[in-house]
Order: structure tokens, then sequence, then C-alpha cells
């Protein structure tokens, strides 16, 4: 970034409240609902401030409902409007699993392209807060099992900022998992940062070597375990998927064909995952360009522990994935 | 609070009596038809019949207006021929072509047709009484004086999303009329043998929404209990709730031995068949004679027989289509 | 027998609450049927008299099947087939074919049609299979990356002497490419035929035992085609990524060369007769003589030019895939003498004997698909060689020369060449000579 680039210093949680508000003063059609959104800020205080801003009409508190108010957004958006739902955690979105899986993705199919779902869906994803084993699942890649849905994990301060009204533009409906650990995440963002577009993956730290693919709260570790490979001579290439579905198979592919070796960092669990989606993506279109075996780091297959050290054991560390890259690479790199 | 019932005379003028007749008959008819074809493999899949319960689906839609939506349930052709959705493409549909309201994509089932507002028959049960709730929503907030009407069995309320939509609706005084078919059965349980408290009003009055049970056979009374309540929420004054009580003369789904009912009791509830009990009210108020029904049954006869050689002739959607509507074809911006 | 549900494919008449005779109008209950999941009556979609019990109680029948023969209202008693049994109308058969397979997992096709490409496709050298598979049950399977193996054949490596520093030690592209550095082949060696980089000490799909076959590893017909066909796919997948083809495609008027092989042919023994193929080959050998760049190999990046020139024919297998092995010396051999070799290379393709020199010298693949009624084929070029001639049926076309039309015998010659090493000027001249070459049978 050049230096005369204006900057702001923002956090995660404050770039995606500057996306909301952005959204609810764009289009009349936007509103926000959820479990106190409202009157107590969000959850996770995302929504903070936007009721006095807003009014009740357009930051709607709901019950404990999430069968009711996921459903409501769908018919909402079947009915002109352009809902922004807020689901607390991805483990309460397992009460609206009927909503979204069998209306909010089959309607447009099955009624043969007659009604759209303009809806977005946000929540909260992921572990590393000591929230035990019914707030700490990283389930999104179970969401982008299904066809008909979209599935964003914004991992950067620029996606937090970004991904939103694009999200809102997109004629079906679109998951937004936030991982929790980031919303306390602090950086420079371009001062003008908008929308971003929510097809395409990224490269983080471009490399040689190895492709390390990873997006959302472990892109983080992942551009650390890289910083550290490279004091040991192996140049680490980061590639942020940003969307899990439909996935970027030609930046996936690409990455690989240049680096011939892939580690996958996901904090879902891997067996039947998106980890073991990617790669066997990778097997099957790029088995020839590989020079070792797809690996993957993920977290381990145990409902995520309370205790600091067990849920520290459980997730994928940094040490883990410079280890498991290591190995890939081999002697020579 | 409700308009006085003196608005609804219980003597129709002739043409309106023949209206309501000849609805029945079409649904009567139709549906019958679909036994027939069912048996010759034409239609396939499940395949759920309205036989015995023509009067509400009469009754209740014509109290709409056509810019009202409706989201009906898998036993919904009597609900879409009454809407309006032309026969033919709804025979298309349980044929499965490319001509029917859905392209035959969905069947049976999933009837869905938005030039009038036919949000779905929709197959889960209790799944699209959210749906109803944010379209209402989605009315009230832009302000249109349009009500949502809500099909939905008494097997529903068992489902927690009832309650969760009860409670939402009533809550957030949204335009939406749930009307309740009670046929007694949901598929092979009666409504005693799986509910503590039978009186269905009960429970909707307890979420302080106005509710009232209305002879579901009585296509008169059906048709004045849904002006009264659509001209309620209409006003503004929140949701309502109408039980019709009424008998599937038929299996569940298109065939099952109905080891859970008698044929005592069938016999005993074919003597309330709707069209013969309003043909013989008819008939004693000198509004209808044997040339009526005659010219109608002929009409009816006429329309069906145009609806199967419409299907007959229509053609399978390309199988490279098998894709298209999994997502929307414009793009988001 | 009536489909009474979504699952239901056959059902047994239980009981039949009609006879013959019996007076029936539409709704009533005729007969009951036992399926999977329950008992069922059977209703009648139509009024009339029963005129035959076709199924008997206790008999089970598919949906679909006559149960009974009502006759209308009104209807004469015929005879039974006037009058339709109800529930009788066949499924319709909606449902779709199969949804047409993706595209190859490495995303190039082919341009030709797929009866031609196959054929086109040269043998079976290539590639995949790191451990040359049960033949040598003893070695253990080799550990190499996909990547390296691939290198490994563009380089000539003999990857079994190569040590691995990978994971678990697997042999990793940087491996096999110090290998290649510290075996550092002398160019003039490259140059000749038999240091060619032949893809060597794997193990060709099929199988090419040096003597008389040892006993047979235990590889099923089955397998051996899947192994065949992943052969194919590398060897053909890697060409169309990494040659960068062109195509050209004359029409050579073969009446000269049809009558003069006629006329020879008439005083040969009818055991020793030639069939025009050979021609073409020769046609092709001679031809090379003039346009050398389309014969020989490109590797490390350059082309070597091939002094000998071995014609590869391709020959289909009839269980599927196909292999093309090398007649030797194409252009100092007389036609007789190439027919001997031919007839001798096929009959050992389809027995599965061929000889590991035939299988990878060949210098330029020569592809003929005329038996099958092709007219024109764009083949597939078979790495390392930089040229494949095609040939089509010959056809009678009408023809002009000197002003005056007639009807000639006429074959489409098709070049599938390596833009790398030659340019279409110099393929042109290829084809050109080809053709020129035919002309003059008699110098064959």
């Amino acid at each position: 970034m050049s230096a005369q680039a204006k900057t702001v210093r923002i956090t995660y949680r404050e770039a995606m409240r500057q996306a909301i508000r952005e959204a609810l003063q764009r289009d009349p059609r936007v509103f926000l609902m959820g479990e106190d959104v409202g009157k107590y800020g969000g959850c996770y205080a995302v929504s903070k401030g936007l009721l006095e801003e807003f009014g009740p009409e357009r930051i709607r508190d709901t019950p404990l409902s999430e069968s009711a108010f996921v459903g409501a957004g769908i018919g909402a958006a079947m009915g002109g409007m352009r809902p922004i739902v807020e689901i607390m955690t991805v483990n309460f979105s397992l009460l609206a699993l009927d909503q979204i899986v069998n209306n909010a993705a089959t309607i447009l199919y099955m009624s043969g392209g007659q009604f759209n779902i303009p809806l977005v869906i946000r929540m909260t994803t992921g572990a590393g807060r000591q929230l035990a084993a019914q707030h700490s699942h990283s389930l999104e890649g179970w969401y982008a099992h299904i066809p008909g849905l979209k599935i964003l994990t914004p991992a950067t301060l620029e996606d937090a900022r970004g991904m939103l009204w694009t999200a809102l533009e997109d004629p079906d409906p679109v998951l937004i998992f936030e991982n929790g650990a980031l919303y306390n995440m602090e950086g420079e963002m371009a001062a003008d940062a908008g929308a971003v577009d929510i097809d395409k993956a990224a490269i983080r730290r471009p490399g040689t070597d190895i492709s390390l693919m990873t997006y959302g709260g472990t892109l983080g570790k992942t551009l650390e375990a890289a910083a550290e490979l490279a004091r040991a001579g192996v140049n680490a290439e980061v590639v942020d998927l940003r969307t899990l579905r439909p996935l970027d198979d030609a930046t996936i592919l690409d990455s690989v064909t240049r680096t011939h070796r892939a580690l996958i960092v996901d904090e879902g669990w891997r067996s039947g995952s998106i980890s073991a989606e990617i790669s066997a993506r990778i097997m099957e279109r790029a088995f020839y360009e590989l020079d070792a075996p797809v690996a993957r780091v993920c977290s381990a297959e145990v409902p995520i522990p309370y205790a600091k050290h067990l849920e520290d054991a459980a997730l994928p560390q940094v040490p883990a994935i410079v280890e498991a890259a290591r190995a890939m690479v081999g002697e020579h790199g | 609070m409700m308009a006085a019932t003196a608005d609804f005379p219980r003597h129709p003028s002739r043409e309106h009596a023949l209206f309501l007749m000849r609805e029945m008959l079409r649904i009567r008819r139709f549906e019958e038809k679909c036994a027939e074809l069912y048996s010759a493999a034409k239609i396939r899949g499940f395949l759920h019949l309205y036989i015995g319960e023509e009067a509400v689906a009469v009754g209740a839609i014509h109290a709409l207006e056509p810019d009202d939506a409706i989201v009906a349930t898998y036993r919904e052709h009597g609900h879409a021929l009454a809407r309006g959705i032309p026969a033919a493409s709804i025979m298309a549909e349980l044929y499965g072509k490319q001509e029917g309201c859905s392209r035959g994509r969905g069947g049976s089932m999933h009837i869905f047709d938005a030039a009038t507002h036919f949000h779905g028959g929709n197959a889960i049960v209790g799944g699209g009484l959210p749906i109803a709730v944010g379209l209402a929503l989605a009315e009230k907030m832009r302000a249109e004086p349009r009500v949502t009407a809500c099909f939905f069995g008494e097997g529903a309320v068992a489902e927690g999303e009832f309650h969760e939509c009860m409670n939402l609706a009533a809550l957030w005084k949204l335009p939406v009329v749930f009307f309740c078919e009670n046929n007694l059965y949901a598929m092979g349980t009666a409504l005693k043998r799986s509910e503590s408290e039978t009186d269905l009003c009960l429970k909707a009055t307890s979420y302080e929404m106005p509710a009232w049970p209305v002879d579901g056979m009585d296509v008169l009374a059906c048709e004045e209990a849904a002006r009264r309540a659509v001209l309620a929420v209409r006003s503004g004054e929140g949701p309502c709730f109408v039980e019709f009580r009424t008998y599937r003369f038929r299996a569940h789904s298109m065939y099952d031995p109905q080891l859970y009912r008698t044929k005592e009791e069938i016999e005993e509830w074919k003597k309330r068949d709707p069209i013969v009990l309003f043909e013989a009210f008819l008939r004693g108020q000198s509004l209808f004679n044997d040339d009526d029904s005659k010219r109608l049954e002929d009409e009816v006869a006429a329309e069906l027989k145009k609806a199967v050689e419409f299907a007959e002739a229509g053609t399978w959607e390309p199988v490279e289509e098998l894709a298209k509507f999994v997502y929307s074809e414009r793009k988001p911006g | 027998m009536p489909a009474l549900g979504a699952d239901m494919e056959a059902g047994t008449v239980l009981q039949w609450l009609v006879k013959p005779g019996d007076a029936v109008k539409r709704g009533d209950i005729v007969a009951v049927v036992d399926t999977e999941k329950a008992t069922i009556e059977v209703e009648i979609f139509q009024s009339g008299v029963v005129e035959k019990i076709v199924v008997p109680e206790g008999e089970k029948v598919p949906v679909g099947e006559v149960l009974a023969i009502i006759r209308a209202d009104g209807e004469a008693a015929a005879p039974p087939p006037a009058e339709k049994p109800k529930p009788a109308a066949a499924p319709p058969s909606p449902r779709p074919a199969a949804r047409p397979p993706a595209p190859p997992p490495t995303g190039e096709q082919a341009p030709a049609p797929p009866a031609t490409k196959a054929a086109a496709v040269a043998p079976s050298v290539e590639k995949p299979k790191a451990p040359p598979p049960p033949a040598r049950p003893e070695h253990p399977r080799l550990r190499i990356s996909p990547l390296a193996m691939r290198v490994a054949l563009e380089l000539g490596v003999d990857v079994s002497k190569v040590k691995g520093t990978g994971l678990d030690g697997a042999i990793t592209r940087a491996d096999v490419e110090r290998a290649a550095k510290a075996a550092a082949p002398t160019p003039a060696k490259v140059a000749a035929p038999e240091a060619a980089p032949k893809p060597a000490p794997v193990t060709p799909p099929v199988e090419a035992p040096k003597a008389p076959a040892p006993p047979k590893p235990a590889v099923s017909p089955a397998e051996r085609q899947a192994m065949m066909r992943k052969a194919i796919a590398a060897a053909m997948g890697r060409s169309k990524r990494e040659i960068p083809h062109y195509y050209l495609s004359t029409e050579i008027d073969m009446s000269r060369a049809m009558e003069w092989l006629r006329a020879g042919n008439l005083k040969r023994p009818v055991t020793e007769r030639l069939l025009y193929a050979v021609m073409l080959l020769k046609a092709v050998a001679l031809a090379v003589r003039e346009v050398p760049e389309m014969n020989g190999f490109f590797v490390e990046g350059a082309f070597k030019r091939s002094e000998e020139i071995h014609v590869g024919v391709a020959i289909s297998l009839r269980t599927g895939g196909l292999v093309a092995p090398a007649i030797h010396d194409v252009d100092k051999k007389s036609l007789s003498e190439i027919m001997v070799n031919l007839r001798d290379l096929v009959k050992r393709v389809r027995a599965g004997v061929l000889r590991s020199s035939e299988i990878a010298d060949a210098t330029i693949t020569v592809t003929s698909l005329g038996e099958e009624g092709v007219e024109t084929v764009f083949g597939i070029i078979y790495p390392p060689q930089v040229a494949l001639v095609g040939f089509g049926k010959i056809v009678e076309r009408p023809w002009a020369a000197g002003g005056m039309v007639g009807a000639r015998p006429v074959i489409s010659a098709t070049l599938s060449a390596d833009h790398r090493v030659s340019d279409g000027h110099r393929g042109a001249l290829f084809l050109a000579a080809i053709a020129r070459i035919l002309q003059e049978p008699e110098k064959l």
C-alpha cells in the first residue's frame, strides 16, 4: 500500500458494522433481523448503535425462534425485501436448518426459476474463545455441501467491509460466516474500502514451494506459519479461499500447478469436510502436478472442549501447519 | 371486533352459487383424473388428493384479492386450481413436463406460480409457515395493503415452527391469515393421538390471535369465515387463525391401506360431501337444476380433457438444463 | 397392475371381488392387491362388464400388466384386444438419460471425434504406473510423486536408481532433476534413437516381454484395459497440454497407386498380396527424408532429429485401446518387406507380444481409420514424437485435371505436427511430398 493512501485503523467488528450501516443507508429494502441485534447491540456487538440510528422497524429483535425468523427472512426476500438475518452462532443455525436447506436452497429450482431468494444470513462460527461444544463449531463446510447456497468466509478487514454489499446484490441466498476470533482483529484499512467480489479466492502471500489453502479464522495462523517457513527457506504461498461455495477451482488449481504441493488448513473437522472436497478436486484435476500427497491440518475430531489447553490442542495451530508443510517439502525444498 | 356476519348472507346470488359449485367440481374432477393417471403411471412420485376438502380451498381463496400471496401445502392442487393457475399448467407439472407451472421441477407437491402469487406447495409439514410470515413482514414493512394466506394441516400444529410463527406473527402484528385445514389425520396419526390439547383454536388464541372454527364441508361457511378473517387482517389488526373442520375421503397419499380409520367413519363423512351438500342446498333454494348440473359437468370435463391433452403433448426439459436454476441466471450488480 | 405407490414395482393379486359377467362402475373396488408395503384395494376407473380375469389370485405381476378386461358399457362383447384394460399404460420414459460425463480431469479434449481420437493415439509406453505392475512383484511399490514421474519420463531418468528426499522418502521432482543433471547425457548420444529418451522403465500396459512370455502376471483383462486407458489418457493429456499442434490436410489422387497395386497383386500369390496401407507407410517414410523435422523427438526443450525412420502404426485392440508399434527403417524396405512386418505386427499386437524396441522406437506415427469408414483423421501426436500422419478411407470423388472432370479414388491425408519444431510451410511441403510420391507407385 502506498504511503500516501488514506487508511483508517479499524477492527473486523467495526468493518462489519460499517458494511451493515452502509447497506441500510443505500437500500431501503435492507433490514437486519435476529436475536438481540437491537437493544442489546448484537451478541458480538456488531450491530451496536444501529437500532438508535435506523429504528426498530429495520433493526428487528426477534424471539428465540431461529426457524421462524430465518424462514421469515426467506419470505420477506421473496416479497421484495433484502433482509440480513443474523444468527448468533452457527450452532444455533441448526434450529433453522429446515428453512435454509429445504426452502432457501430449493425454491428457485423447485419453482422452475420463478422465485429467487435474495437473502443474506450472517452467523458467527469457530472456536478459540473457550465457549465449549455448543458455541464453537465450524460448520460452514456443511453448508457448502448444499447446492443453491453461496458460502462466504471473510477473513480480512476488507472482506468484512466489502462482502456484505455484494452478497445483498446477489439474487440468491448467501451465508456469511464470521469467525468469532476475528471480531477484535485490528488493522489498517483503506478509508474508502467498499464492495468486493465474492467469487474469487485470493493469494494472500505469493510463494513457489507449497500452497497453503485456508479461509476465515485460520488465515492469520496460516500467514504466520508461512512467515516461519520463509525463515526456514521454504517459500509458501497462502491462498485465502474466501468463498466455500462455489469454490474458485481455477485459483486453487493454478496455485497447485505452480507450487506442486497443497496443504489445506481448516478449523472444521476433516471427515467429510470442505478440506476433503478441495483435496479431492486437486487429485481429480491436478494429480500429475503433485510432488507430494495433498495434506490437511484440521481440528481434532472432538466436540470442542472448554479448558484452554484442550481447546488449543483441538484446533489447527501454527506449529502444526509449519511441521506439515516442512514434511511435504522434504529435505531439498 | 370482527366484521358483522350479516355482511355475508347465507343466500348467495345464483351467479355466485354456480361459480362456487363450478370451482368445487373443477377440483373434484381434476383429482379423480389424477388418481386414474397415477394408476396408469402417467403421474409418479407422491400424489396427495384433495377430494373431500374442496369447500375449504374454494371458500378461502375466493375471499382473497388477486394481489394477496398464498403459501400452501403438499396437498395443494385444489388451492392452485382455485387460485386460477390453469389446469393444463398444473397437469403438465404432474406429468413432469417443462410446460408445467414449475417446469416439471416440482411435481405434485411443489406447484409454484409467480403470476398468481402462489408461493408454492411446501412438502415439509410446517415449513411454509415461516415463509408466509416473511411475506407478510415484507408487505407490512412496505405498507402494502396485502395479506398472505397460509394453508397448513392440523398435523403442523405439533411442529415447533407452528408455535414460533404464531408468536412472531402476533408479536409483530403481521398481515397473515392462518388457514388450518383440520382433516383429523396427519398421514395416519389421528389428532387425538398426537395432541394433548385437541382444540386448535385454543392454541392460536394463546398467542393473542383471534381464532375460530368453521364447518369445512360447507362452502358458504368457509367463504364467510375466510372473508371475516381476511378483512380483519387487512385492516391491520394482525393475524387471524381459522380452523376448517374437514375430511379427506381418500388415502393420505395416492394409496394406503387406511388402517388408521374405519370404512364406517369414511362413509359417515361422505354423507357430508361438500359438493353434495351444496347442491342439495342450492336445489332447495331453487338456484340449481339438472341443466345446471349437466352444463357445469360438461364445462369441467372439457377443461380437464384439454388439460390432459396439453400435458400429454408436453415435452421433457432437456437434460442439458439439469443444473439450470440452482442459481439465478441474473448476475449480481 | 396399477401403480399404487411411488416405490411399487409389482404386486400380488390377493383376491378378486368381481367375476366375469359382473357389472362394475367407475370407482368400484374390484380387487385386493398385496404390495411390499401393504394390502391395497384396487379401484376401477371405467364402468362396464368384467369380461375376463387375466391374472388369477395369488399371482405376482409387475406394474402395468393387464389384470382383467372390462367391456365398456354399450360395447359389444368382442375379441378382448378391442377393449383396453384400464391400468395398463406403460410408464413414460421420462427418466432423463444420465448426464453426459464431465470433461476429463485434464480439461483438455482432443479435437477429433471420439472414434478417430482413439486411433490417433500412439502406444502405451507413456507414463503412470510408477512401479512396474505385478510383473515384478518382488519390488515394493515405488514412492514417487506423480509430478516426479512425469518429469522422469520427459528427461529419460530411470527412477529406480533415484534416491527420494520427499515425504517418507518419496522421489520428488527435484530428485529427478538432480539425477538427470548427474547423468549428463552427451548431445550426440541423445540424437541417436537408441539413446533417445524412450519412456523406458515403465512397463507398457500392453505387456512386452523380452523373450518367451514369462508366467502371466495376475492382471485381468479388465485391469489391463483400465491400465491401458490410463496410459493413453496420460500420454494424450500430456500431448495436448504440452504440444502446440497444428493440423494440415490434403486430398491425394490414388488412381495411379491403386491401379498399380491392383495390377501388381494379380501377379502375386494370394498370401503375398499387398494392402494399399503399405504404400502409404512407405510414402510417409520417403517424404520424411525430404522434410526431416517431422521425424524424431522433442526432449529437454529441443528437437532431436532421428536419422532412422521408424514408422509407428496405430493398431487398435479388440478389447479397446490401441498401441502404435514401430516398423523399423521403413524407408529402406521394399513394399513386400513392409507388408510382412505389418502382418506380423498386427498378429503380435493382438496376441499381446510386442518387443520393447517396437514399443518405444517409432520416430513418427501413421494412423488410418479408413477401414472404419472415416474420411479424415485429426490425430494427437504421441510424445515425444513431433508428427503424426492420418489417412482416411479411399473414396470416389469428382476430380478435375487438365480441364476434365472425372471420378477418381481419393484419400485424405492429414498432418498433426508440433509447432515448436516445424511450421505450416514445412508441413505443407511434407504433405505435398507424400502426395507426389504416391503418384509414382512404381518407385516405392
